[in-house]
């Protein structure tokens, strides 16, 4: 087995080094000759990383060195990762003066320069990855900024989608405090991530999300009265009233099914942007999570997997600060989420989560990146979770409530916007308020309607369950119905038999 | 009345042998991809036991002797002075026992023989017509596509069981560009037990993709694959593993056609092997069937013959839903010669290894063997086990097991799981359900000990259930 393989040659490498007074990596003060070491040629395809640790010296060493990885079979990996992963230079021997010796060794996975001393990486740097912005807090532009320009139709289409996914919130949110929906979960403050991301992406980029990008979906065209019948689960529900509320799903709009399961949709994501690859598609896959889903098991092997595969898929992580009540701090040591790309070999960035602009070109680019040369992206975009988790949360009991308001107020992302598409002209208090009454009365009539519309029928509880359902779930339904009808009074009038 | 063996029954795990055999038997426990190599060509080892065989019988019969529909069984030798009664159901007196030999020549190893057609033929055995008649279509909600009802033509072609998946899995990846084959190792390697093999360069490394040792996460990648169109194969090395991929089959292979409303559906096939190997240690020997089978929205099939293991997995290739295959880690040398023709088993059938009338004895996978072994002593003692490979774990095929049960109101059931929550567990409740009316006598399922599998050869054969001990259990039912 691969595991085996590994552990042995692993010895080997061991007892040959020690045995041969060979030079050891890092630490020894010695140098010698290493040319006689032989490595089994077999176990270089199934080892593909260098066995022992590698010191790594800051910028004032001598030896500038990293890791070049190499691959064995040649015939799927196309050139970016030789191409990009930078390689050591064979180079110049400083020493010269000295016995001639070999200043690297090509480990499985790469040659790998060698250091006398002894020094661990940092866990983290003096200076934070920089966050890419293009609009201030004040919604002007900074100078020297680099952006992909949009039209006013864009502009003005984004930031009223922005309008309406604030308003939809608000108004869910209160109809389930009414009562009236069981569950709901806003997405206030990340309403630039929402709408910036779907506007800088096709409507064949396949979207994974985790819960918290109905925005994606309104951009794409689901309409409120879709929403509002998806949160109250009757029959005109894409889902046939089988999730709970926000659970959104829409194969004509290639959104697929929020699953409650917190990162799982990062996997699929790879899948999916596998197949892309395999059929040769000029689409990519996205998929979302919040810094919360970056500490699942499935994140790290997602990302690992899809720079193996190098697949064109876009994680866009929403780092909001919070998870449920976790803080930043408890949920992770590294610099955010942008430099574990770096762990893995996939590209990322970090922009503003709150600045529409920004984050509309980091997509932009990212999916040129992604599709042109068949790698994964990783984004994170810096913002605040200014609501509650859900309606089951209350977040003053676990942070200051000032901080939220500061977030809400001035931070807010269609503040940002909208200064900025106002001094261009593009927007007016007059279409604002214009534009929010429309919404809310749409709103309040999707509501009711949705409310009126009869709840899917019984069969739809064994349905879909396979292809065709099975003997022991039709015996189930049978079983059901005649309790029903045995024992009508128990169960709800409203559901069609 | 019950025959008395030459020497003590064939089946007691203490040796009578010499301990010359003894040791070329001891020799045989190397792990199984490679045991064929260190056995010479005329004693083709198909199949490891811990037993001792006392006899070689050399079957030179051509196929037509037997009348079942097409499996493959293990013949072993019960004595050459017996001769089989003539209640057996297979075709006795058409045996050619060698001639006794002595104990030192005792060879251990088995020959695999094909049966023949499905096509009874009525005149040649009594019980051909009744076998027709209890082979009716079961519970299966598509229509039966297996070709196994047709005769069969005399030129199939001979392989091993991980042959037979191979060939299953080439023969759908050359008709659907779509089907690929997810899983570690399973792309220059071949596969750990060699079910890939020569795949990738056949197809390419995207198809048959080499992945990280990340279980949840490449089940999570199949299952997105599945989702836009593809039809992953997702192998797991060891079925063990695939309980890191819990989550994955649970919450989202098993529910996202239903909770996206049918929107989008998961054609994958999970397969791998499982089951008690040859100490191959605890975790390494799980039968992951009891845990999986109450997840909603998957199916589960066990294979346990090259004929049947093709065809299931065509099927489950070709099926839209999500369904585990279950392949048992000593079966993959199973030789047995296969029609040429394509047929496809439908998912959600048992198989009728071998019609009978005192006692219905339900099993799967590898058990199917011990029964089928334990059958040869039940026929010498007079009894007539009629034996059910289920085959379809989930759901269970309740057609079939039903008629046999009202015929025979005995049920055994002998099952490689733990005693609690396993397959026995869920199938003798759904007997008791559908059919108490129909049973003279408690249903008794014999399973593996609640423990861990320890590692000890001795203690590893004491924890699966052994032909002697399911011996005594029809003996008890059907007093």
């Amino acid at each position: 087995m691969a595991s085996s393989c590994f552990s042995k040659s692993k010895t080997i490498i061991m007892r040959n080094l020690k045995s041969k007074n060979f030079f050891m990596l890092g630490f020894i003060n010695h140098t010698y000759s290493i040319t006689n070491l032989q490595f089994p040629r077999h176990l270089l395809h199934t080892i593909s990383s260098p066995p022992l640790p590698v010191s790594n010296y800051a910028s004032s060493s001598p030896y500038n060195y990293s890791i070049a990885f190499s691959r064995c079979f040649a015939s799927v990996y196309g050139g970016r990762r030789l191409n990009t992963a930078t390689s050591v230079r064979n180079s110049v021997d400083q020493l010269s003066t000295e016995a001639p010796l070999q200043q690297d060794l090509d480990f499985p996975g790469g040659r790998v320069k060698f250091t006398p001393k002894p020094v661990f990486t940092s866990s983290s740097t003096e200076e934070r990855t920089p966050c890419y912005r293009v609009l201030n807090d004040n919604g002007q532009p900074i100078l020297d900024g680099d952006s992909v320009k949009i039209s006013k139709e864009l502009a003005v289409k984004m930031y009223t989608n922005m309008v309406t996914l604030q308003v939809m919130d608000t108004i869910f949110y209160e109809a389930q405090r009414q009562g009236r929906i069981s569950f709901y979960l806003t997405t206030i403050g990340e309403e630039a991530i929402n709408i910036a991301s779907a506007a800088a992406l096709n409507y064949n980029d396949f979207v994974f999300p985790q819960y918290r990008e109905p925005g994606v979906l309104l951009w794409r065209g689901f309409t409120l009265q879709d929403f509002a019948d998806q949160c109250f689960g009757n029959k005109n529900d894409n889902g046939k009233g089988r999730q709970m509320p926000i659970h959104y799903g829409s194969r004509k709009h290639n959104y697929f099914t929020v699953a409650s399961t917190v990162g799982t949709q990062i996997p699929h994501a790879v899948g999916a942007a596998y197949s892309l690859k395999m059929e040769k598609q000029d689409a990519c896959t996205v998929t979302y999570f919040g810094d919360g889903g970056s500490s699942t098991g499935d994140f790290h092997a997602a990302l690992n997997f899809a720079a193996v595969m190098e697949v064109p898929v876009i994680f866009f992580c929403r780092n909001n600060g919070w998870a449920i009540s976790t803080p930043i701090n408890d949920q992770l040591r590294s610099d955010g989420i942008v430099v574990r790309g770096k762990a893995y070999g996939v590209p990322s960035i970090r922009v503003d989560g709150n600045d529409a602009l920004a984050i509309y070109s980091a997509v932009h680019k990212a999916r040129k990146m992604a599709i042109e040369e068949q790698t994964p992206v990783l984004i994170e975009a810096l913002t605040y979770r200014a609501g509650h988790h859900s309606t089951s949360d209350d977040s003053t009991k676990y942070r200051p409530v000032d901080e939220i308001e500061r977030w809400r107020g001035d931070q807010n992302p269609l503040k940002r916007f909208r200064k900025w598409i106002e001094t261009k002209g593009w927007w007016s208090d007059e279409a604002e308020s214009e534009h929010r009454n429309g919404i809310r009365k749409q709103l309040s009539q999707a509501i009711q309607a949705a409310e009126r519309v009869e709840k899917p029928p019984i069969s739809d509880i064994f349905n879909d369950v396979y292809d065709i359902p099975s003997k022991n779930l039709t015996e189930q339904e049978a079983f059901l119905r005649r309790t029903i009808q045995k024992h009508a009074q128990d169960y709800p009038s409203n559901v069609p038999m | 009345s019950p025959n008395s063996l030459p020497h003590s029954t064939p089946f007691s795990i203490k040796s009578t042998n010499t301990h010359k055999n003894q040791k070329t038997f001891l020799n045989l426990s190397a792990p199984l991809p490679l045991l064929n190599k260190s056995i010479p060509k005329s004693y083709k080892l198909t199949f490891g036991f811990h037993f001792e065989f006392p006899h070689l019988l050399i079957f030179h019969n051509p196929p037509f002797f037997f009348n079942f529909k097409k499996m493959a069984s293990i013949f072993q030798g019960v004595g050459t002075a017996t001769t089989l009664s003539s209640s057996a159901s297979f075709d006795s007196n058409k045996f050619h026992p060698s001639s006794r030999r002595s104990l030192s020549e005792r060879k251990v190893s088995f020959l695999v023989v094909r049966s023949d057609a499905a096509k009874m033929n009525p005149g040649l055995n009594k019980i051909g017509g009744r076998a027709d008649q209890l082979v009716t279509n079961a519970v299966a909600t598509k229509p039966d596509t297996s070709a196994a009802s047709t005769a069969a033509s005399k030129s199939g072609h001979e392989l091993l069981l991980f042959e037979a998946l191979r060939e299953g899995l080439e023969e759908e990846m050359e008709r659907d560009s779509r089907v690929c084959i997810i899983g570690e190792d399973v792309g220059h390697y071949g596969g750990s037990y060699k079910v890939s093999k020569g795949l990738a360069p056949k197809y390419g490394d995207l198809r048959v993709l080499d992945t990280p040792i990340a279980e949840n996460a490449f089940t999570g990648m199949g299952i997105g694959a599945a989702m836009m169109g593809l039809r992953p194969i997702i192998e797991g090395m060891n079925m063990g593993f695939l309980l890191l991929a819990f989550n994955q089959i649970s919450n989202n292979c098993g529910m996202l056609h239903y909770t996206s409303g049918g929107q989008f559906k998961i054609p994958v096939v999970i397969r791998g092997p499982g089951g008690v190997g040859r100490q191959l240690g605890a975790e390494h020997s799980q039968r992951l069937e009891s845990y999986f089978q109450s997840i909603p929205g998957i199916q589960m099939v066990a294979c346990s013959t090259p004929y049947n293991a093709k065809g299931l997995m065509k099927a489950a290739i070709r099926s839209d839903n999500p369904v585990i295959l279950f392949e048992h880690v000593l079966l993959y040398n199973l030789k047995e010669t296969i029609p040429d023709e394509e047929y496809v088993l439908n998912l959600e059938e048992a198989e009728m290894v071998r019609p009978g009338e005192h006692v219905t004895i339900l099993t799967y996978s590898r058990m199917r063997y011990h029964v089928m072994q334990a059958a040869k002593t039940l026929v010498n003692k007079g009894y007539d086990p009629e034996v059910i490979d289920i085959r379809s774990l989930k759901p269970f095929d309740l057609h079939m097991i039903g008629n046999s049960v009202k015929k025979t109101h005995r049920v055994l059931i002998v099952e490689e799981c733990m005693r609690t929550g396993g397959i026995g567990a869920s199938l003798t409740a759904a007997i008791n359900e559908n059919f108490q009316d129909f049973l003279d006598a408690p249903i008794v399922c014999l399973s593996s000990q609640d423990v861990p599998t320890p590692y000890a050869g001795t203690l590893e054969e004491w924890t699966v259930v052994q032909p002697p001990q399911i011996v005594a259990a029809v003996e008890q039912l059907c007093r």
